[in-house]
């Protein structure tokens, strides 16, 4: 559950990025500075993504841990 | 709290080195005028923090491996060869990413240049370290040897990676003469762009920290050692 939670948290983040572009309006937001805030969009979202991954990961982790030793 | 905080810091550490990476303002003359790196300056506060950060945690895993040596207890060679490895995983991305750098301002992906050359046969090493750990089954015997090779791995690297690339000419920045980039060495680095380059080396490492001890506490349960 919290998996496709997330999951659809980080689609919903990207596609807010793409929304941008059929937009109107000409170099406002995202679009501003040769469009180096998509870029920016896109590589916080693989980097939050990842970081979200590896806290699950290490969660599971101690939850093992603390299973084994009762 | 107190057993997790670095790993908020590394979080919030990655995420500036990542946002004010992409947006500060790069030094005109160096980038523009005085290179070819243009915007692919950048690259500097992502692909350096790599070698920097596998640096420190094959630092690291020496000390762990010079540990098991002196007290022959297991857990000290699995931190060890997972140090190594995280280390490895970071060196091979660093490999990557110069690669891709290059080919846009050196002209190839693979120019054999002494730096690239260097990098590869020092990985290779280390490659060479997993190997032989893996080729015996005696943990005590597997241990003292993956240790011993461990420490001559490290004392390889130094001169591949940071002598011998800056004793003859390089595009790397740092070789002989004036070659290379000259943007990227010391005096040509202005204060603002070294102020996102540490905290990202510091935020790199602790992320390698923070895999390397998801490994070794699934090696531990793996093993079925008494967790603390």
């Amino acid at each position: 559950m919290k998996q496709l939670f997330i999951t659809l948290f980080v689609l919903l983040c990207t596609t807010g990025v793409m929304a941008q572009d059929t937009a109107e309006g000409i170099n406002e937001g995202l679009r501003a500075g040769g469009k180096i805030y998509v870029v920016l969009a896109v590589a916080v979202t693989i980097l939050v993504g990842l970081i979200l991954y590896i806290v699950r990961l290490d969660k599971k982790v101690s939850r093992l841990e603390k299973q084994l030793k009762k | 709290m107190r057993r997790y905080w670095w790993k908020i810091l590394c979080i919030v550490l990655l995420l500036y080195n990542c946002i004010a990476g992409l947006l500060v303002e790069l030094p005109q003359r160096v980038a523009y005028e005085e290179s070819n790196m243009y915007e692919s300056m950048r690259n500097f506060f992502f692909h350096v923090p790599m070698w920097f950060s596998q640096f420190i945690l094959i630092t690291v895993s020496l000390v762990y491996s010079i540990r098991y040596l002196r007290r022959n207890d297991l857990r000290q060679d699995w931190y060890a060869v997972e140090f190594a490895r995280t280390a490895t995983v970071l060196g091979c991305l660093g490999l990557v990413t110069g690669s891709i750098w290059s080919r846009y301002t050196w002209g190839a992906f693979w120019s054999n240049d002494p730096k690239q050359t260097g990098a590869a046969i020092a990985l290779l090493i280390y490659f060479a370290y997993f190997i032989l750990r893996n080729s015996m089954t005696d943990m005590d015997k597997r241990g003292r040897v993956a240790a011993v090779y461990n420490i001559f791995a490290y004392f390889l690297y130094i001169p591949l990676i940071f002598i011998l690339p800056r004793m003859v000419e390089s595009l790397h920045p740092g070789g002989l003469g004036n070659e290379g980039n000259p943007g990227l060495s010391g005096s040509s680095l202005d204060p603002k762009m070294r102020m996102i380059f540490w905290p990202g080396v510091l935020g790199w490492t602790l992320l390698g920290v923070w895999v390397t001890t998801l490994f070794y506490r699934v090696r531990l349960l793996e093993e079925k050692y008494p967790t603390a």
